[in-house]
């Protein structure tokens, strides 16, 4: 019990939990200093487990430390310094309360060893991270949050039902790998569960909804925590399940589509973390554990993850300062920053090139594990499918999003215009440690594959590879170049899936407002005619029959006693002595009578 | 600010850029046919010997994600911003 409070998570907790009582003036200081602690516990953590605690019959093991939960670890909690760093100077402190409750569950989740710690800290996660989307303050945010919640509720539950029946088949509440070979129920509400979490299609809508809609910080955040920590549970849980294959690769492309028909920046982005987990939910169901290709293709996802997680914060920290400097994020409202905010520009270029896996950026030596290990299944669709993505990863990430902004026509307001300027040291110490992160992942492979949690067998800088990478991505620059007219954002929103519940919203509302009314009246007007309009009558009646029958009947035996009353009156003269006698009389002949007749 | 100076100068020589952009396009079909520069022993399938093969997938993948995706969205998937809030 003594090692739980040298857990990372709880550490973070703890952080949070006091951070309201920390005085302003030091708590830059504890802000920045408390992720560190974190993060240099998680460097310290050897493959282990501590933590376990007796609770009711079973054992909860808060701290199962191996090489699949140390390379996460490591990568969220250093996400966690580098996302307080880039917020530092947010003055609400309840987000940052949020962000870390958020950060700290979500490394609860990592290192669960049964299923009942993980459930914990995966709905600790969705309820601390649906303040991140409210604490935006707009009309919309509210509602966005509301859905975030309700969605992931949903997947909570579904997880639970698997986990519960889970229990009942084989007494035990290990997290470890399920037996994917036979899925009973239970595995497939827990993988509902997790891919709810890893915004797989049609469990996906929520993603861009809630991202786009979070403020500036909060979105770095989420887009790091959620998906990856679902990504980690599918690979301890559900390797080498088949249906994740086709899932993964739907996914890619899925969100590739979005993105083109997309206008605001970050929810741009968020359907890019859509395709981007594509390729580790794929690389999951290739992992058939205890096979050199399942061995692939498990360390293809941990690297993508680790990759993923540092561009994408990048990415989000790049169009997050455009949101947090000019206050807009649409592609129709921007244009033309690059003499405002150049290095803004920079860092997000290095993001997009890193995320389209560019030779010597992260994305190049982390992403290819994967395809190459799609090409390697002998399953060729999935690997031209993952190739396929990839085009789309920089045509809009790489260079929609970078041209739109800083390059294009110009639409952005005087007001706008005027705004638009390099962020304060914080921020832009966030984004310079992240992009250079992105840049030592891809030329120094050893750093990532030396964390992963198979032995790396693998070499992304062949001369093929760089052919194939180059040729593709440049290609793909050419048909932006030429086709750029047809890509020009247009002030638009796109339906997705999550129609159906916002939509559906209104059509219980409308139901609720129209035929269940109009019900409700009908009845209301059967039950005045039917039952109001007879009783009254009936009541109308007895009233009537109570004033002229009832007080007749009454009124005149009152004054019939009144006259008979009035009679007997005359008959006494009041005097006592008559009176008495004619009593005794009367009483004398009573007790004769009586004694006469017995 | 040398790096917008940069950006600026870079702007105002478009046909510059244009030449240098096909040349490295055409240098990188050219590298991917000399067998001595690029080794396509482990290439998984026939096609991909052929030499600028990922160059013609990539550009045809660019086109078809552009304009599939256009015309998914204008069959009434790109609405309004204020579709939700009516």
């Amino acid at each position: 019990m003594s090692s739980l409070w040298l857990h990372p998570a709880f550490l973070l907790l703890l952080g949070a939990a006091l951070l309201p009582l920390v005085p302003e003036r030091l708590r830059k200081g504890w802000l920045l200093w408390v992720p560190l602690l974190v993060f240099g516990r998680t460097c310290l953590l050897s493959p282990m487990v501590f933590g376990e605690v007796q609770f009711l019959d079973w054992t909860l093991t808060f701290g199962r430390v191996d090489k699949l939960s140390l390379v996460f670890g490591y990568i969220l909690s250093l996400m966690a310094v580098l996302g307080t760093l880039y917020g530092l100077h947010v003055r609400r402190v309840g987000e940052h309360v949020a962000a870390w409750t958020y950060a700290g569950a979500s490394l609860g989740a990592i290192y669960a060893g049964d299923f009942l710690t993980l459930f914990l800290f995966w709905e600790l996660m969705a309820l601390s991270s649906v303040f991140l989307i409210w604490y935006r303050g707009r009309p919309g945010s509210l509602g966005a949050g509301y859905r975030y919640l309700l969605v992931h509720l949903a997947g909570g539950v579904a997880l639970l039902a698997g986990i519960l029946l889970h229990y009942q088949a084989t007494h035990s509440l290990a997290f470890d790998t399920l037996d994917v070979a036979n899925p009973t129920l239970a595995t497939y509400l827990v993988m509902a569960g997790f891919l709810l979490n890893a915004a797989v299609p049609p469990l996906h809508a929520w993603l861009p909804d809630a991202y786009g809609e979070a403020t500036f910080s909060g979105s770095v955040f989420l887009c790091a925590f959620t998906t990856k920590t679902a990504v980690y549970a599918l690979c301890r849980g559900l390797p080498g399940l088949d249906l994740l294959v086709p899932l993964g690769v739907i996914m890619a492309l899925y969100g590739v589509v979005y993105a083109v028909l997309e206008n605001d920046c970050r929810r741009l982005l968020a359907y890019h973390i859509i395709s981007q987990v594509g390729y580790m939910v794929a690389a999951v169901g290739l992992g058939d554990p205890g096979t050199p290709l399942g061995e692939l293709a498990i360390n293809g996802a941990c690297a993508h993850a680790f990759a993923h997680i540092l561009y994408k914060g990048l990415l989000f920290m790049g169009c997050g300062t455009v949101l947090h400097q000019t206050g807009e994020s649409r592609f129709t409202h921007l244009g033309g920053l690059y003499a405002r905010m150049p290095w803004t520009f920079v860092f997000t270029l290095i993001g997009g090139l890193s995320i389209s896996a560019f030779p010597l950026f992260s994305g190049f030596v982390s992403k290819s594990m994967i395809v190459a290990a799609g090409f390697e299944s002998h399953q060729l669709w999935v690997g031209f499918g993952l190739m396929l993505a990839s085009s789309g990863t920089f045509l809009h990430t790489g260079l929609k999003v970078p041209y739109f902004i800083w390059f294009g026509e110009r639409h952005a307001s005087p007001a706008v215009w005027e705004r638009a300027r390099d962020p304060g040291w914080n921020m832009t110490a966030a984004m310079v440690i992240t992009s250079a992160l992105c840049v030592f992942i891809g030329c120094y492979t050893p750093y990532l594959y030396e964390r992963l949690p198979f032995p790396v067998d693998y070499h992304p800088y062949t001369s093929y590879h760089l052919s194939e990478t180059m040729q593709v991505l440049l290609f793909t620059a050419l048909g932006f170049f030429l086709f750029r007219r047809y890509l020009v954002p247009e002030p638009t929103i796109s339906l997705d899936l999550d129609w159906f519940y916002r939509r559906g919203g209104r059509a219980f509302l409308w139901l609720a407002q129209w035929p269940i009314r109009r019900l409700d009246e009908w009845v209301g007007e059967r039950y005045r005619r039917g039952g109001l309009v007879p009783l009254m009558g009936v009541v109308g009646w007895v009233a009537q029959f109570d004033r002229r029958v009832i007080d007749g009947v009454v009124d005149g035996l009152a004054g019939a006693l009144g006259r008979l009353a009035g009679r007997v009156r005359s008959t006494q003269r009041g005097s006592v002595q008559e009176n008495l006698t004619l009593a005794l009389v009367g009483v004398v002949l009573l007790i004769l009578g009586l004694v006469l007749v017995f | 600010m040398k790096l917008v100076r940069l950006i600026e100068g870079s702007r105002q020589r478009p046909k510059l850029l244009v030449r240098v952009g096909l040349g490295v396009l055409a240098l990188l079909v050219v590298i991917d046919a000399v067998p001595m520069l690029v080794d396509k022993e482990h290439a998984h399938t026939a096609a991909e010997r052929w030499p600028g093969f990922w160059a013609v997938f990539g550009f045809v993948s660019c086109a078809l994600i552009v304009f599939l995706s256009k015309a998914f969205g204008h069959a009434g998937i790109m609405k309004r911003e204020e579709y939700y809030d009516e």
